[in-house]
């Protein structure tokens, strides 16, 4: 659904346990839009799939979790080695 | 706890933050620039400074032009924060933020708030499925990361719209379709605004409708009722148009139906608002200075009024002028002198931004969402739910919250106030500044314990 035009200076981190690869200057949203994965978390109330919308850190639909903490995936930027993983409905 | 008062601090590093901090710092005032992002620039010269020639090529003059404030703002004395969330404001001008998991307290003499717009919800069926953003969003990869979306659909209407279409279809991106909202009546309103002293953006918008059409990309004009089809995420969209319903299938959908003000910490703050009719939106009220409703409060740019990139910047500069001439670091003789010319640019461009509000102005079926459409992104309140409550006596976006927690998750009704308005003004037939909005208070972004903790460190 997304590409990118140039592949420069490429690092891998992981999602959910799966090697995702990066570009320098991406963020952890917008790599993992650039390897096809769009929905990253379930809503509290229906358990929805949804993905990162605004990509300016104000809607809060792009949230994941990293070393335990939930954060904006469109704010962060991917790193070699990061960890990332789903953030967890509050039901879970 | 809080450190000794700077003259002026700003939040928000886009064109008017960076012009204002360039202004102040240049008449001896000390400034700190607050900014959410890693590097200046704001939404609208975003990347700008990662140097991708490749990128900012394909962006065209008007993106590359915000260079020249980028590097005015480096050679200057401003201390400038980046990757610093500020999350309140308060009456005496003491602002609190985050940065690298650590919360801290500075006080200004004057807050200047440069947060610049949000994307003006357009709810619709299906506008939370992943696969579906705004068109803003779509355009914020390509400028940070050379990332495109592949065959989208761009649905809506307002100048970034075609903007994102022009700028994608250079990439070499083909786009599936531009679904468009924009009415005949819209273009008749507009017709009796024509900037005629203006033509050089107008030429430049004409140009991204004109490179839709040579690249034949499929163009639907006056298109309503559109929802977004798919059941875990995005596959299509459907729409009527000229009396015939159109299903196209993509897994992309680009939302997009103008920018509005970013009022959360003015609203935090109480500062008077008033609802603007051509804008169809709330402004924060100020004065010709930039002046709120609390003295040592101003606010400047976008976050203002929608103007763009270039009204946002000379807006900036007056913003500054008049706190530097209330600071007594210039006098009001020299503020007049420095502020008549950017006054008179944005006297110009006023014209334009008055001919486009009318043009684009968002059409009848955004502010009257189904029912089955989802209004309160977070905690997943339909249109129907909020009218429902309106027959039970609710009045208010407020009590919108204890009916059904409507704007009380994460985004703290960025992507649902307006349209909450709306609906209760329809639904109890009251304007929209008898309904107002939500009452926002601080933290205006989510913060850990462990940084509301480290303040007391």
């Amino acid at each position: 659904m997304f590409k990118r035009l140039h592949d420069d200076n490429t690092f891998v981190f992981t999602f959910d346990g799966t090697d995702i690869q990066a570009c320098k200057g991406e963020t952890v949203a917008a790599a993992l839009f650039a390897n096809g994965i769009a929905a990253l978390r379930k809503t509290h109330t229906s358990s929805s799939q949804r993905g990162p919308f605004c990509m300016m850190g104000a809607c809060y639909d792009c949230l994941v979790e990293v070393d335990g903490k939930t954060v904006q995936s469109c704010m962060l930027p991917a790193q070699p080695g990061l960890q990332v993983n789903r953030a967890k409905a509050q039901d879970e | 706890m809080a450190t000794d008062d700077t003259d002026i601090v700003i939040i928000g590093g886009g064109p008017a933050g960076m012009s204002a901090a360039i202004c102040a710092a240049s008449h001896g005032a000390t400034v700190t620039l607050l900014d959410e992002q890693p590097t200046a620039g704001g939404q609208i010269y975003r990347g700008l400074s990662n140097g991708d020639n490749r990128i900012a090529g394909l962006l065209g003059k008007d993106y590359q032009y915000g260079k020249k404030l980028i590097d005015q703002l480096a050679r200057t004395t401003v201390q400038h924060l980046t990757n610093t969330t500020v999350w309140s404001v308060d009456e005496n001008a003491v602002i609190t933020y985050s940065k690298d998991h650590q919360a801290n307290r500075i006080a200004a003499k004057i807050v200047i708030i440069a947060t610049g717009a949000l994307e003006r919800p357009y709810p619709i069926p299906g506008w939370t499925l992943p696969g579906v953003m705004t068109a803003g969003a779509a355009q914020i990869l390509l400028k940070t990361s050379g990332i495109v979306p592949e065959q989208p659909v761009l649905a809506g209407t307002g100048p970034l719209l075609y903007t994102v279409a022009s700028q994608l279809l250079g990439a070499g991106v083909k786009i599936a379709a531009v679904v468009d909202t924009v009415t005949s009546k819209n273009h008749l309103r507009a017709a009796k605004q024509f900037p005629i002293t203006t033509p050089g953006p107008l030429l430049t918008g004409l140009s991204y409708l004109k490179k839709i059409k040579r690249t034949q990309t499929p163009y639907y004009k006056g298109a309503t009722q559109l929802k977004i089809t798919g059941d875990r995420s995005a596959n299509g969209i459907e729409f009527q148009h000229k009396g015939k319903v159109v299903s196209l299938r993509s897994n992309c959908i680009l939302l997009h139906q103008g920018v509005i003000p970013n009022t959360q910490l003015s609203r935090s703050l109480r500062l008077e608002h008033h609802w603007h009719s051509l804008q169809q939106c709330f402004h924060p009220s100020i004065d010709q200075w930039g002046k709120s409703s609390l003295d040592n409060i101003r606010i400047a740019g976008d976050g203002a009024k929608i103007g763009g990139a270039i009204i946002a910047e000379h807006h900036g500069t007056i913003t500054a002028l008049g706190a530097l001439a209330d600071l007594e670091k210039i006098t009001e003789q020299t503020r007049d002198k420095l502020a008549a010319l950017p006054l008179a640019a944005i006297h110009r461009l006023d014209r334009l931004r008055h001919f486009l509000d009318a043009l684009y102005a968002p059409p009848v079926h955004y502010a009257e969402p189904t029912d089955d459409t989802i209004i309160c992104r977070c905690e997943e309140v339909t249109a129907g739910d909020i009218r429902r409550y309106a027959k039970l006596g609710c009045v208010g976006p407020n009590q919108t919250k204890s009916f059904g927690r409507c704007g009380m998750g994460p985004c703290q009704g960025r992507y649902c106030s307006l349209t909450v308005t709306e609906i209760l003004a329809a639904e109890n037939k009251l304007s929209q500044d008898e309904v107002g909005a939500y009452r926002i208070r601080s933290p205006v972004k989510p913060v850990t314990l462990e940084e509301l903790a480290s303040l007391h460190d």
